[in-house]
């Protein structure tokens, strides 16, 4: 099971609708960061608004993925996290305090447009 | 006092999805809150993963418990693995010999409302329950 990729412009916009499994999780960050690559796209989305479980492994991908999309010079904001995932996560004890997340779809445009500016 | 059990073995990765759908669709069925079910599913994904991790394969059962007007969800995690060495070391946060986050067990013992941790030669059984409120 792979997770689509779409490219906007210079953005990546990614909506998660699939149970994550590990192996599908790690391949979801090489597939983004291949196709980061590829497009030369600055910016990712990754909306989170159909995800009801966050497990450990999971939320290790997914802060790992922000620091190698930074790595190679794009941004990524996460969205939608559902209130159940962000409780869950804190009670595991996992903050994603490196991890720029915004309420929303458009949110996250916007975060990322800010952050994109200011360099 | 009325009690259902069934179980998922744990053996290849998918199954660490596997047993927390179960789990997940058991605790709808008992009546537990969307918050719950999702504390409930996390757990037993970290569960399933240390199995599936440090002990290839395993087992966990689930068993339904009415003790009105309490229901509740036990959840035993359980395999024949190489135990583990240091329990208090594994019960701290950050503590990982996986290169993961280190959050699973302690994790585990704050998402749930009970949690006992029993691990030898022979290999490990966590017993954990998620209580609600009808």
């Amino acid at each position: 099971m792979r997770v689509p990729i779409l490219k906007l412009h210079n953005y990546l916009l990614v909506s998660i609708q699939i149970e994550l499994d590990d192996q599908t999780a790690m391949q979801f960050q090489e597939d983004l960061l291949s196709k980061i690559h590829e497009t030369g796209a600055t910016g990712v989305v990754i909306d989170l608004t159909s995800v009801e479980v966050v497990d450990s492994f999971i939320a290790k991908v997914f802060g790992d993925v922000v620091s190698m999309a930074d790595l190679m010079g794009a941004k990524v904001v996460f969205t939608g996290i559902q209130p159940a995932v962000s409780m869950t996560l804190i009670e595991l004890g996992i903050y994603l305090k490196e991890v720029p997340t915004a309420l929303d779809l458009e949110q996250g445009i916007i975060k990322l447009r800010q952050e994109l500016e200011e360099k | 006092m009325k009690e259902t059990v069934s179980s998922v073995a744990i053996k290849k990765e998918w199954d660490i999805v596997g047993a927390r759908q179960a789990g997940r669709q058991l605790s709808q069925e008992l009546g537990f809150g969307s918050v719950d079910q999702a504390r409930i599913a996390t757990a037993i994904s970290e569960l399933a993963r240390n199995i599936y991790l440090y002990a290839k394969e395993g087992e966990i059962t689930f068993e339904e418990l009415y003790d009105l007007p309490k229901v509740g969800l036990k959840i035993v995690a359980k395999d024949k693995g190489p135990g583990i060495n240091d329990l208090s070391a594994v019960m701290q946060d950050g503590y990982s010999t996986s290169g993961g986050l280190g959050a699973g067990l302690p994790g585990v013992k704050r998402l749930m409302d009970e949690f006992d941790l029993v691990s030898d030669g022979e290999g490990t059984k966590v017993t954990t329950i998620k209580w609600a409120r009808l």
